[in-house]
């Protein structure tokens, strides 16, 4: 009902403004061409200083409503987000510099120039001193900041600290798997074509890896802050991208070719809830990569948290192996036999018995 | 019918015919059928009719479709059960449904990229003002041009069927990224769908081929006695150059859709490598999901610069002719249109910061992407002086010139954001990388556009379009091109990651409903005032006030030595010979001098 009713104004305010619009022909005939023109020509040149004035006044109204909504109202979580906001700060002030400058220009031109019969246009085909400062004093600050900006891209994008910890992350249609190296700080090797998600072997990791036995799976991240993370990023699928929009970090996940990032988290959660004044702050991965139906649905959670938190939480967790192997007995003691026969039987023992020992 | 347009392209090559000729081919042009007149038409005028009208059909589709995923992401609490009548499944319950969501903004993005700010933009202005501004009769092959069009119909028919799927069109984002394209079990978009737009794709790179070489081969060799290059107006070099940009890049997506094609059908395995896609493992080894990335982006950055090109040179024209004034800088704007096309052939991989791509090989593409600032403000600085102490008329092609600059400023300058990498990493992807797109090569795009129609409608159609609507058209645009596009940089500083269905689950941006809803509002407006420009147009064919002089604008160029309603072959007598560059305007005290009144005795030089 609602629908017919705005259809019914549209098409009404159509017709008013046909109507006006033919009606406004006719009056300039009946002026005279010149004279309308001229008026026509008074009014948009005032209205474009109106546009310049309102819209000085709705950015700066804009940014009071938006500004403390983005990240850089709050510090950035991680050290490389500090560098990409100090990068992001000096860009903002060159650019919003010339932006301020150049629309201010051309609007203030539009207005002082508008058409009288007094005037006569200034014949100023070019100037080549004119042309080689605006040629020189843009590439002088572009220097300046493709500079700065590949100063700090090679330090993100550098090496990981050699003491960095090491979270395996896999994106999937449409969720998120952590696996941590365990004790031994090496990940078990991967075989895509081991995947099994409902015998518990959702990574696709070949148990016949005796250091994948260690190895714990886990549906959220959990860091420790002031520690380098080093994260190893797959996708089964097609492609995701682990987001981290607090700690400013973003890198695809491409099927069939692993790909890296690394940062060392400054806040834990809990002091994020006190930067931000946020009680129900989380930090969450978000997808950033169009990966089908549900992307926008898939979330990932970051928890940082102090050594002591993290060590209880790691505690609590048992390696997948494990847990894929009492399943399996528990199902049918023969099929495991047999299994177990082909995937994981010179080691099958040994580990368990050196994650009790260490 | 063919042989008497070959027969014009010899003339355009001679340059110079009898007037017993041109006698003979009016009297044969009144007895033309209206299947050779209006359909299979061979006259550049009437093909570039045909694109423009085909663009502005897709224009009002793909703008709607954008009006209908605005409302679910406006509105997401809401349900809109006329969306279920239309719909059906798709929108059960009057709600979008996730599938459908991403099948609108694909084809969104595939409609306003190519078939409308390509196919509409420069198959329009190319066709239309290369002959009539460099002084030929008509393109170099009449026929190819002929065949442009309908190839670009074709690609047009496919790409509407494919709306129609069972399983829908193409869903997988207008950059359809292997492997969610590749693979049917991943979305049903990357079903049927993919395979129709992947052959609409093929016939639509087809198109832009034939139409480039002949628009290359036109500009070079067909230019009437006098047109020396550096004497050509700014439009028909921006038209140049977004030719050679198309004709080479894009045999490269050509190559890329097709082996994509070969993975979906042929079990090959060019993008894909160990894939466990539901459950279901996948033989594939040894492919490269990114390598279809570097394919796709070695066009797909030239296309943008094929989309905003020929905005740049029809913006110079305008605002010259309007200001009354030279363009300021004829041979810097020239040459920065040439270094904007070299350079975007050696941008591409800055859409590819953080696909893992090398850091070291990085670091050369944000180097030369940056470097494109400087031809860009040579422009921006360059127009700016063109407008100082002119004498400016507000015309309507000449309002849309100015609001692109200032579009062309704002869109321009947060491409020095996402253009270093070291900000890519965090602003990729998100809102931020949708606004400054939307403003610069969107709507700045069709701004350009605008100006087009409105500064050549007269010559076209003999007739003007109507005023007062142009200029609500234009402030409500310009106003809520700003509305809409503006606010989405908070967004995107927040993190905000696009393409997504709904918000509201995720505590890091779910506080932007509110500016989402005004947004989606706005967007709805701007759409319903461009419906108001469409009958304007349409309207005014029939019955806009007519012209009267040959010349309304007091313009150098060609076009403008034409009769008002000029035939096929444009001059009814000898083309007229140049003298002079299109850009005399208020030289020597004289209002404006045309490019076919040759040097005075006492003129001065500028
Ligand atoms: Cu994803
Ligand atoms: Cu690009």
């Amino acid at each position: 009902m609602s629908g017919y009713f705005i259809l019914a104004i549209l098409a009404l305010a159509f017709l008013v403004t046909f109507q006006i619009a033919k009606a406004s022909e006719y009056v300039s005939v009946l002026k005279g061409e010149e004279k309308t023109f001229q008026q026509n020509n008074r009014i948009n040149a005032f209205l474009f200083i109106v546009f310049l004035v309102l819209g000085l006044i709705g950015a700066w109204w804009c940014n009071d409503l938006f500004f403390k909504k983005t990240l850089l109202a709050h510090p950035a979580a991680s050290d490389h987000g500090e560098k990409i906001d100090k990068m992001l700060w000096l860009t903002l002030g060159v650019t919003g510099l010339v932006f301020f400058l150049t629309q201010i220009l051309l609007f203030w031109f539009a207005f002082k120039y508008q058409y009288t019969e007094k005037r006569k246009a200034y014949y100023f085909a070019h100037s080549n001193k004119l042309e080689l400062i605006w040629t020189v004093v843009p590439a002088i600050f572009l220097t300046l900041l493709v500079g700065l900006g590949l100063f700090y891209w090679f330090k993100i994008t550098g090496d990981a600290p050699k003491d960095a910890q090491l979270v395996e992350i896999t994106g999937k249609q449409f969720n998120w798997m952590m696996r941590y190296p365990g004790k031994d700080g090496v990940f078990g090797r991967k075989n895509y074509r081991l995947t099994d998600a409902s015998n518990g072997n959702a990574l696709g990791v070949d148990w016949e890896d005796g250091s994948s036995h260690d190895d714990l799976e886990s549906t959220e991240m959990h860091l420790v802050v002031n520690k380098p993370v080093q994260l190893v990023i797959n996708a089964q699928d097609v492609i995701h991208d682990v987001g981290l929009p607090h700690f400013r970090m973003k890198m695809d996940a491409v099927p069939g070719i692993p790909t890296t990032l690394w940062f060392t988290p400054k806040y834990t959660t809990a002091k994020m809830k006190e930067i931000t004044g946020d009680k129900d702050f989380v930090y969450e991965i978000a997808c950033d990569q169009m990966c089908g139906s549900g992307h926008y649905s898939m979330k990932g959670l970051i928890i940082v948290e102090t050594q002591e938190e993290y060590d209880k939480w790691i505690a609590t967790q048992k390696p997948q192996y494990l847990t894929v192997k009492a399943a399996q007995t528990e199902a049918s003691p023969k099929v495991v036999a047999d299994t177990l026969k082909t995937t994981a039987v010179p080691a099958s023992a040994k580990p368990i018995a050196q994650n009790t020992q260490h | 019918m063919s042989s008497e347009s070959i027969h014009h392209g010899q003339q355009g090559v001679a340059a110079a015919s009898s007037h017993d000729l041109h006698e003979e081919h009016h009297h044969h042009h009144g007895e033309e059928s209206f299947i050779s007149k209006y359909v299979f038409s061979q006259d550049h005028k009437m093909i570039a009719k045909q694109f423009l009208i085909t663009g502005m059909i897709w224009a009002i589709i793909g703008g709607l479709f954008s009006v209908i995923f605005r409302l679910q992401l406006g509105y997401p609490e809401m349900t809109f059960p006329f969306l279920e009548d239309i719909f059906g499944k798709w929108a059960v319950g009057g709600r979008i449904s996730n599938e459908f969501y991403y099948a609108l903004v694909t084809m969104h993005g595939t409609i306003l990229v190519f078939f409308v700010l390509t196919a509409g933009l420069s198959g329009t202005f190319a066709n239309f003002l290369i002959p009539l501004q460099i002084g030929a009769r008509d393109m170099a092959s009449p026929f190819l041009n002929m065949l442009s069009y309908w190839f670009f119909f074709l690609a047009s028919v496919i790409m509407f069927s494919s709306l129609f799927i069972q399983t829908g069109p193409a869903a997988g984002g207008w950059t359809i990224y292997p492997p969610l394209s590749a693979l049917g079990q991943a979305s049903e978009g990357s079903k049927l769908g993919m395979d129709f737009w992947l052959v609409s794709m093929a016939m639509f790179i087809v198109s832009s081929l034939l139409g480039g070489l002949n628009y290359i081969s036109t500009i070079l060799n067909m230019r009437t006695k006098g047109m020396t290059m550096t004497r050509m107006p700014l439009t028909i070099w921006a038209i140049f150059f977004t030719a050679v940009l198309g004709v080479l890049s894009f045999p490269v997506l050509l190559s890329g859709a097709i082996l994509l094609l070969f993975d979906r059908n042929l079990g090959t395995s060019f993008y894909l490598s160990e894939i466990v896609v539901k459950g279901e493992i996948l033989p594939n080894e040894g492919g490269s999901a990114i390598l279809f990335q570097h394919l796709f982006w070695f066009l797909g950055h030239p296309e943008v610069y094929i989309i905003l090109m020929p905005a740049l040179g029809m913006v110079s024209e305008v605002m010259s002719v309007n200001s009354r004034k030279p363009i300021f800088g004829y041979l810097a704007m020239v040459g920065s249109l040439f270094a904007i096309a070299i350079l975007a052939f050696l941008v591409w991989a800055h859409h590819m910061f953080v696909t893992g791509l090398n850091p070291f090989l990085g670091a050369f593409f944000v180097l030369l992407t940056l470097l494109i600032a400087v031809p860009s403000a040579i422009k921006v600085f360059n127009w700016l002086t063109t407008l100082w102490r002119g004498n400016l008329r507000f015309t309507p092609a000449m309002l849309f010139a100015i609001g692109f600059v200032s579009l062309f400023i704002s869109g321009g300058l947060t491409g020095i954001f996402l253009g270093n990498s070291t900000l890519d990493i965090h602003l990729h992807d998100t809102y931020f990388v949708v606004a400054h797109f939307h403003i610069v090569m969107g709507v700045a795009s069709f701004f350009g556009m605008f100006a087009g129609v409105y500064h050549w409608f007269p010559k076209m159609y003999g007739r003007y379009m109507n005023n007062t609507m142009a200029y609500i058209h234009f402030w409500v645009t310009l106003v809520g091109a700003y509305l809409i596009f503006w606010p989405m940089h908070y967004a995107g500083l927040a993190g905000m990651p696009r393409r997504y269905t709904d918000y509201s689950n995720w505590h890091s941006f779910n506080m932007f409903a509110d500016m989402n809803r005004f947004i989606s509002t706005v967007a709805m407006i701007v759409f319903a005032v461009q419906l108001l420009f469409v009958f304007n147009f349409f309207y005014s064919i029939w019955k806009g006030r007519k012209v009267t002089t040959k010349n309304p604008w007091g313009s150098n160029t060609l076009e403008w030595t034409t009769p008002i309603r000029p035939g096929h072959g444009n001059w009814p007598g000898e083309i007229p010979e140049v003298h002079r560059w299109p850009y005399d305007y208020g030289k020597d005290g004289r209002d404006y001098i045309s490019q076919i009144e040759p040097i005075g005795e006492g003129e001065s030089h500028h």
